[in-house]
């Protein structure tokens, strides 16, 4: 219909190659680590921390800190990529794998479920498809580069989904919550996309 | 206002599908040198659909090769202003606000979609008292409530200012890094019911009289409203001050889900 539209002057950064096929549209590389949160940092003391997995019929599986910090960890290195614009590649984590505590839950008897909800401290929510946490692609990461991770990043423990906007790694992780149906969580209720994915910038809701 | 607010649901309800933002071409009617560093673009956007004070925008700009950059930037205008403002920082190692501040001129258009964010948001509607906590241009967004709060409807009369008593407390180096000098220092004057403090980090000019050290306890114990006055409190600056500010405030009594917060890194913006 009309000629794509350029912005008059703009030369723009371009990122080598390598670089740039490491990051979905509309991002940008960063070397810092930004924050973004809706409220204060929550700062859990570790002896009154614990994890829960919760079902419809109440908790099936609790952890506290000592507990879960004899859970087997694992190491991964992955982009990461906020909904803000900025991407940040080859962060380093260690945590638990969901898997690790899904299995506890089966163990348990717990029939899974299609969706799951991430609980935290300050009240914050996220929903995911059970599929999107499983099969080594989500972890509970207690630290970063090495270190304990610090409460403006979501320290003691917070979810790692690099797969989808980083929204969806909720900080202050304290419960996993099987659902039956899914629910929206705190930004998918202000207007962010329900999924995230960001290789197809689903951003807002409405972005297909 | 628009069925974007309207359609807004509680945390917990079912996912709902709806139209995705677009993207619009604005023109840039007019600039506005804020400070050295930063310009407002006065933008006319044909279908914009409103937006809340605290909302924000994301704009994208195309190189003729078809290379794109986006940015999000706060706005700064009132819901009641028919022209969106952007107000922008240059950040020198930038690659979108330098072209914002360097290149950019009236008459020359602009893609940009929004508006963006359901939480970071304050109408007159909530009711105050009001506290606004703003570190450089961090200032954006809060301004966008002030500006709204003195243009809503019903709102030039005392009784309904009184009804939302506002303050905001300013964080910047130099007075001539304060964005809306002036536009605060009208706003204050005229309406015995907002107040407004500036804190000067780095450097105060002869015969400064406000404060002059970085945002702590002490000063907001003295500027923010008591907790029991149960204040909606909005911070918004670069992480470490936000950090500092929420977790004092929190200290302090104030309901920590009544603290809103927008930080941004040392790239988050530029």
């Amino acid at each position: 219909m009309t000629e794509p539209f350029v912005s008059r002057g703009f030369r723009g950064r371009r990122q080598p190659g390598a670089t740039a096929a490491r990051l979905p549209p509309g991002q940008y590389e960063t070397p810092d680590f930004p924050v973004l949160s809706a409220g204060p940092t929550p700062r859990t003391p570790l002896a009154t921390w614990d994890f829960l997995l919760r079902g419809a019929d109440g908790p099936v599986a609790r952890w506290a800190w000592d507990e879960f910090a004899a859970l087997p960890h694992e190491s991964v290195t992955v982009d990461i990529h906020c909904v803000t614009k900025w991407s940040k590649l080859d962060t380093m984590w260690e945590g638990v794998s969901v898997d690790a505590l899904l299995a506890a839950a089966a163990a348990r008897g717990v029939k899974p479920s299609p969706y799951v909800l991430a609980l935290s401290d300050g009240g914050y929510t996220t929903n995911l498809p059970l599929a999107d946490v499983t099969g080594g692609k989500a972890w509970v990461a207690v630290k970063f580069g090495g270190a304990p991770l610090a409460p403006e990043h979501g320290g003691p423990a917070r979810l790692l989904v690099p797969h989808l906007y980083f929204w969806k790694s909720a900080k202050w992780l304290r419960q996993l919550r099987f659902m039956e149906h899914d629910e929206a969580g705190f930004w998918e209720s202000f207007g962010y996309h329900n999924y995230g994915d960001p290789w197809r910038e689903q951003r807002y809701s409405g972005d297909p | 206002m628009s069925s974007v607010i309207a359609a807004t649901p509680e945390p917990g309800s079912a996912p709902s599908q709806r139209a995705a933002i677009a993207w619009r071409l604005a023109t840039v009617v007019d600039v506005v040198t804020e400070t050295p560093r930063a310009r407002t673009l006065l933008l006319d956007v044909p279908g914009w659909p409103g937006h809340r004070a605290g909302q924000h925008v994301d704009v994208r700009l195309t190189a003729d090769d078809g290379y794109q950059a986006e940015r999000s930037y706060s706005i700064a205008s009132a819901p009641e202003d028919p022209r969106i403002a952007l107000t922008v920082l240059r950040l020198d190692d930038g690659e979108v606000s330098p072209y914002l501040n360097d290149v950019l001129r009236s008459g020359d258009r602009l893609e940009l979609r929004g508006p963006i964010g359901g939480y970071f948001v304050w109408n007159v509607s909530l009711g105050g008292p009001l506290l606004l906590v703003a570190g450089g241009s961090g200032v954006v967004p809060l301004m966008a409530m002030l500006r709204h709060r003195a243009a809503a409807p019903g709102m030039a009369n005392m009784p309904a200012r009184h009804a939302v008593p506002a303050r905001l407390l300013y964080s910047a180096r130099r007075w001539e890094d304060v964005f809306y000098r002036a536009e605060l220092t009208r706003l204050a004057e005229a309406d015995g019911t907002l107040e407004v403090a500036f804190t000067l980090t780095d450097e105060a000019p002869p015969g400064w009289t406000g404060f002059g050290r970085r945002i702590d306890r002490m000063m907001l114990a003295e500027v923010a409203w008591p907790p029991a006055e149960r204040p909606h409190v909005f911070v918004c600056g670069p992480t470490p001050m936000v950090e500092a500010v929420a977790a004092t405030l929190v200290e302090l009594g104030h309901d920590p889900a009544r603290v809103k917060t927008e930080r941004f890194g040392p790239t988050g913006g530029s």
